[in-house]
Parts: structure tokens; sequence; C-alpha cells
């Protein structure tokens, strides 16, 4: 089905201005998405209406924060299909997420010797946790390579798999490329040697129907902000058995059982990773966006994409001097590109002076950028809101600035 | 040679010329670039790169009859346009001149809304080392 982009686009107040006299065009939406007028009306809601701290208080407004509080934990375990709502718990963002597993997880069963797999796709939120993992307990980073199309190459991961692998730790889709990894082969395989998976989620969970129970993988990592939601807030999902095993990430009021000087016993998951007060305000806000994502419903929302992409590649070849980096066939909707003879910074900033928002350096991906020989690239990333007719300027303001360099 | 605040003077009125379009000023700057003087490939190492830009900014100063000679490069047309702005205003003049110098050139032409805040920080360190070479090349001459 096709989506009324219009009526999608009113939703958002913040598409609706110019930039440098130009009509803007958001196309970073893989650094961060906008957010529809339901989640900032939660906003404003929660605080106007039901401010308080949740869990323990005893009255109506804590209650009523405490009930929304745990229905957005509901709503995610509906999203990503896990067994339990226990099974979810509140981060900062995937960065955190990443970083609790690596130090609770990690310090607990990873070993000398022991081997953790990557690949060359990550993002430095899932290289630099397990290098400094591995620094504390000598064990060994092994990295799957790629090839130039941005894949990984499957059968070399294979090669780096055996009895000595404890963990892979691995992107779903690729924030700099937009590769998909054929991760259902990944935790299988990583599965059969023993080893625990974590998917690293940040840029696949707003385009692809993710079903834990069916990837079966141990851990996910993903951010609301990504996903039309509040900055600042992440989801860890864990398998029960695993969470439970793990000791605790921050210690703290609301982690606790019993607290006395001689001992404190933990409160069951997930409360025994939410120390402190946790972001109320934009868990329950986030639930908004989930339920925006839930109404157009992913299969549309990454046939949207996809057809954009497509639109973009098509544009983009016929302009001289265009590099696509990240040819992948199967991607989230990331167009990376260079163009020939000119530095991604200075495409990044004519593209702006026309109106167009995208991303241009290393992504945060510096051993991929080093691996594909290239300082950085452009990237323009799609969302829901995002139109042809966007891509048509983006396609025409690229055309120009080319030309500088490609006569 | 014009002095240092006539040459500011030029550059504000070639930028007034451009006024608010952000696409021509921005091609304007690019374009300053190109007439650089040619940086030599033998001092492109690590140890010339300017700390706090973004981007690879290259910068080496020597005494030349007593006055600073300055010559610099970038991997990003942008930022090449600025320092050969920042070289016109302030290359080949004496230390004093040119740590005495109000550079406010800079502000006039509103270069904070053009670069944007984050290269601005880059555009700030580039300044200072500047300086900083004038600075060293006069206790040199001092001592």
């Amino acid at each position: 089905m096709s989506f009324d982009i219009e009526k999608i686009r009113s939703l958002f107040p913040v598409l609706h201005q110019e930039v440098h006299g130009n009509p803007l065009i958001y196309f970073d939406n893989a650094a961060t998405t906008q957010k529809p007028q339901a989640v900032l009306d939660a906003l404003t809601t929660y605080y106007n209406h039901d401010n308080s701290n949740i869990h323990r208080g005893a009255h109506a407004l804590a209650d009523r924060a405490t009930r929304y509080f745990e229905e957005t934990r509901e709503t995610l375990k509906d999203f990503i299909n896990s067994k339990e709502a226990a099974e979810i718990i509140f981060t900062k963002g995937t960065t955190e997420s990443i970083n609790l597993v690596a130090a609770t997880f990690g310090r607990k069963f990873i070993g000398k010797g022991d081997e953790i797999i990557i690949s060359t796709l990550e993002h430095h939120s899932n290289i630099v946790p397990w290098q400094m993992l591995c620094e504390e307990k000598e064990a060994v980073l092994k990295i799957i390579p790629i090839t130039e199309s941005g894949e990984i190459i499957y059968e070399e991961f294979e090669k780096l798999l055996s009895s000595n692998t404890k963990f892979v730790s691995i992107v779903h889709a690729s924030n700099a490329l937009g590769t998909i990894n054929p991760v259902q082969k990944i935790i299988n395989a990583a599965h059969a040697v023993g080893a625990k998976v974590l998917l690293d989620g940040a840029q696949s969970t707003s385009h692809l129907e993710i079903d834990v129970q069916k990837l079966d993988c141990d851990f996910l990592a993903f951010s609301a902000h990504k996903l039309y939601g509040p900055t600042g807030l992440g989801v860890l999902y864990g398998k029960r058995e695993i969470l439970e095993s793990m000791p605790p990430f921050q210690g703290g009021g609301e982690m606790i059982k019993e607290v006395s000087f001689e001992k404190t016993t933990y409160n069951e998951i997930p409360f025994k990773f939410e120390a402190g007060t946790p972001n109320i305000a934009d868990v329950i806000a986030f639930k908004s966006a989930l339920d925006f994502i839930n109404l157009l419903g992913k299969k549309d929302i990454k046939a949207h994409e996809d057809e954009l992409l497509a639109y973009a590649n098509e544009r983009m070849s016929e302009i001289k001097g265009f590099i696509p980096v990240g040819t992948a066939p199967e991607k989230v909707s990331v167009l990376s590109f260079n163009i020939n003879e000119m530095h991604p910074y200075d495409v990044g900033m004519m593209l702006d002076a026309n109106g167009i928002a995208v991303r241009t350096g290393h992504h945060c991906t510096q051993p991929l950028m080093k691996r594909l020989g290239l300082e950085g690239t452009v990237r323009a990333s799609f969302a829901v809101y995002n139109s042809k007719s966007e891509i048509d300027k983006l396609a025409d303001g690229v055309s120009r600035i080319a030309r500088i360099k490609n006569k | 040679m014009n002095s240092i605040a006539e040459i500011q003077d030029e550059i504000v009125s070639e930028f007034e010329i451009l006024g608010d379009d952000k696409e021509s000023t921005i091609y304007f700057i690019m374009e300053l670039g190109s007439g650089m003087e040619s940086y030599p490939e033998a001092a492109r190492v690590e140890e010339n790169i300017i700390k706090g830009c973004q981007s690879k900014v290259w910068l080496i100063a020597e005494e030349q009859e007593g006055k600073v000679h300055y010559m610099a490069d970038s991997n990003t047309d942008i930022t090449k346009g600025l320092i050969s702005l920042l070289l016109r205003v302030l290359n080949d003049r004496t230390p004093e001149e040119i740590l005495d110098a109000k550079l406010d050139f800079v502000e006039r032409i509103g270069m904070g809304s053009i670069i944007g805040s984050q290269r601005s920080n880059g555009f700030a360190a580039m300044m200072k080392q500047i300086k900083l070479f004038a600075l060293a090349i006069q206790s040199n001459q001092n001592v």
C-alpha cells in the first residue's frame, strides 16, 4: 500500500519549517527520527497531570504514572514479541544497553582466553564495550570481515566460531551502509557452539519486523529516539534465565529487595537492572511512538522506505561523480555515498544550504571506513514521512554540487 | 600591502554582495581555497595538523625577512577557503601585527551562521594556531 504522506507529515510539527530559505528536507533519520505530535502530547500530559515517582508511591498520581510506565513495557513486549514484559529493561539508549551486557554478563561469564566476535560493520558502541571487557579479562576480540559491497563474509564468521567463542555481538542493520545482516543464521551458528548473541537493533527496529522468540537472540538493544520516540531512552531485551543469572549493573533504589548494612538482596527482573528513578516521562511517551508505528504497520513502512531507497538509487545513479558506498541487496533505507573529488563535509554543507539535512563523516564506524579506504561518506537515510519529491530535490542538489568537480 | 583593517573591510563587502544566499556563499568560500599557494607535500604530516578541527587542516609557518609566512591546506574545500580568508588578512606580516590583530571580519560576515557551531570551534582553533606561530617567531626574534 502507499501512504498518504501529506497526512503522515501533518503529524510531525518539526517538518514544517524552512532552513536557509528552503523547506526542510530531513534525511538524517538513521541518526534520529522526528517525533509525532502524539509523542509530544504524551510528554506534556504526563508533566501536566501525572508527574510522580513510580512503583512505591501510595497515591493516585503515582498509581497512574506507574500504570502508564508499565504499559509501555507491555507494548514493547508485543513489539518485539518477547515471552514476558519482565524481559524488557529500560536504559539510556542502545549504547547503555550494550554496556550493561558487557559489564554484567561479560564480567561474570567471560574469562581469560574466551573469544567475543563482532563484525567490521559495527558502530563504535558495539566495539568499545567489548574491547574494554577483553582488556580487563584477557579475552580475545575477533572481527568478521566484509566484502567491498559492505556485507559480512559469512564463511569467515563460521571459521571464527569455536568452542572458545563465548559471545557474538552483531549489528542487525548497519548504520553507515544500511546492510541487513543474516542474523538468523548467525544466531543459530553461534548457539551451536554454545555462544550467546546480542543483536544491536538500533537501526533495524524501526524498519524490520522483530520477533525475539523466533530469532532466539539472547539480547536485543535499541533506542527509542530512532523509533519516533524521545531521546535518552533505550531498551535492552534479554532472556529471563540469562538476565536472572547476571549480576546487577548499577546499585541504588528500585533495584533492591532488601538492604541492610550486612547484606543487600536484589529485586526481580526487570527492576534489578533499573536502579534509581527511571526516565518516566520518556518511557510513557515512547508508547505513543510505538502505537504510531503499529498503526502504520512495519510491513508497509518497510515497503514505503524500500521504494524511496530504490528511487533514490535510480535518481542518484544518473549523477556524474556519484559513488554509492554499501551496495548490499538487503538494506534498510540508508543511502551512503560520496561525490568524486569532493569531501563529504563539503557536500553535506552544500546540501544544508539547500535545506537538506544529511549526515557526513565516519558515522561512528571508523574501522569500517578504514576497511573501505574512505574518510567518510554522505549519508541520506529515509523514514516514513519522506517522499519521492524530496528525493528529487536531493538528487537535484547533489547533481548541482557534483558538477563543481565533475564537469 | 593594505592594512589588516582594510583587507577585512574588503572581505566584508565581498560577502555583502552574496547576501543571504547560503549556497552561493559556501560556493564562494570553496572557490577562495583554490587560489591558495600550494602546500608542500613533505609538510603534509600528522604533527602539522591543527587539533580541534573536524576536517584535516595542515598549517606551517616560517620567518621571512622578519615577517611570518604561513602555508596551509585542508582535505575539505570549505575549510581550505576559510583558512585562505585568515591568511589573506594575516599572511606576511610581523609577529606584532598578527598578535595585535583584531579579526572583526569573522563576526561581521556572520561566520558563525554560515559554517555552524561545530565548524566555528575549528575556525577558532585555526586562529589560535596562527597566533601561536607568530608568538613563537616573535620570541625567537627577541632572543
